[in-house]
């Protein structure tokens, strides 16, 4: 079946789309967007979070027909201007990214939270990433990272 | 093998449709029939979208005082919108996976799936909700929640029907559940309780939950509370908790699995029953 969708604002349609797949797959291996990560298929690890109209989703768990017409975010779609997010700069700022795999569904997630919750707690962030698996453990280091993108970006006006 | 891909725009469609194609599974949040797609553990000879029915995501008082509230109604947005009127609802659904997961599994799907892990599961059957179920042949049906669920991943619904809501009354006193499990997020239960207080009828309503092949009420361990909680004075007799959690215990059956052993689990339960009556029995009398 044919799959029409906008990602990161740009009208795509992918073809030959089985009708059993994964908006994951669509986007990895249909639209060429491998920013959003495959890992455990299941929902399990958050490497795939994506947005779907505007909520952060696991996008190994949406039927592909089920995006058509809707508007997707990834990873791929957050910099903007030639700039990098601020939670994406804060991320490899803090050393937040080890082997990178789990890196992409925890910056939308993290992304997310500071769009509803601009000055979160420790206990808020820590809840907002508990879908969000890394299995070097760096997780302290990413507490950091969102910590340090939350001051950027209440400071920038 | 080919899978059909059905996506009704309304519900009278998406009702013809099932009635068509009785095997069609249907799909909402898909954080339950994706996993199986993903890891093909059943190829579905078709899926039945019901994100474009609209209906599905709406909730409302009806005249009889009950909230009736879709199937597609998210945790996220339960927990956001309905978590004052349904606290026991609500707690269950924070527990259920991660954000992500929360944004889009819905009850209507936990009662689909009809696990006897489901975490919506427990606060329904203590709320006494019901579960509104229709076919195109047969029209509406009004299920119980304590008549829904007939097995492991069995329920009550037909072939033909499709979830179109759950009914219940907002909350008439206080209203816990408690989940064991290894962290506090992304478990499934290994065991589950709730309780909700009716004050007013001078009686609770119990749910087990991941502890027997159905989730199920603790029938025995309501009318112990209905008959010797001092529903007058408030005063908590305090061998009455710990024998509430042994009936409690009793009423469940549970198995040894990956998750934990059955006895584990009697002991858990009889924990979770008494620790949420404690709580929701103190939180009925601190006003006074």
């Amino acid at each position: 079946m044919r799959v029409s969708l906008t990602v990161n604002g740009r009208h795509r349609t992918a073809d030959d789309v089985w009708e059993g797949e994964s908006l994951l797959y669509v986007l990895r291996e249909r639209l060429g967007l491998p920013g959003s990560k495959n890992a455990c298929e299941q929902g399990e690890c958050g490497s795939c979070t994506v947005y779907l109209d505007g909520l952060p989703v696991c996008a190994c768990l949406v039927a592909a027909g089920q995006a058509e017409g809707r508007e997707v975010r990834t990873v791929e779609g957050l910099a903007g201007d030639g700039r990098l997010d601020p939670v994406q700069e804060a991320f490899t700022e803090c050393g937040a990214v080890q082997c990178g795999f789990c890196t992409p569904g925890l910056i939308v997630q993290a992304h997310d939270l500071l769009n509803r919750t601009p000055r979160p707690t420790d206990a808020q962030i820590r809840e907002a990433l508990a879908g969000n698996l890394c299995r070097c453990t760096g997780y302290e280091k990413i507490l950091d990272a969102v910590r340090l993108a939350a001051t950027r970006k209440a400071a920038t006006p | 093998m080919t899978v059909d891909f059905l996506r009704p725009a309304t519900w009278a469609e998406a009702l013809e449709v099932k009635a068509e194609r009785p095997g069609a599974v249907p799909v909402q949040g898909g954080t339950d029939v994706m996993v199986e797609l993903n890891f093909d553990v059943h190829r579905p000879d078709a899926l039945l979208d019901l994100n474009r029915v609209a209906a599905l995501g709406e909730w409302g008082a009806e005249e009889d005082g009950r909230l009736r509230v879709g199937a597609g109604v998210t945790y996220a947005r339960l927990i956001a919108e309905l978590g004052d009127r349904l606290p026991g609802l609500a707690q269950a659904a924070r527990t259920v996976g991660s954000p992500q997961i929360r944004n889009r599994g819905t009850v209507g799907g936990n009662l689909g799936a009809a696990s006897p892990a489901g975490d919506g599961h427990p606060p329904l059957l203590a709320a006494g909700a019901e579960i509104e179920v229709e076919s195109a042949a047969r029209g509406v049906r009004m299920i119980p929640a304590e008549e829904f669920y007939l097995g492991v991943k069995r329920s009550a619904l037909e072939p033909d029907e499709l979830i179109r809501a759950f009914w219940t009354r907002p909350a008439g006193g206080p209203q816990y559940f408690s989940k064991v499990g290894t962290r506090n997020a992304m478990v499934i239960a290994v065991c589950s309780f709730a309780l909700a207080l009716h004050p007013a009828e001078r009686r609770a309503g119990t749910g087990i939950g991941s502890a027997a092949p159905t989730p199920r009420r603790a029938v025995a361990a309501e009318e112990f509370l209905a008959a010797e909680l001092d529903w007058d004075t408030g005063r908590l007799d305090p061998g009455l908790p710990r024998r509430f959690g042994e009936l409690a215990a009793g009423a469940a059956s549970p198995i040894d699995d990956v998750r934990g052993t059955a006895t584990y689990r009697r002991h858990a339960v009889a924990v979770l029953a008494r620790r949420t009556l404690a709580w929701a029995w103190h939180d009925l009398w601190k006003e006074g």
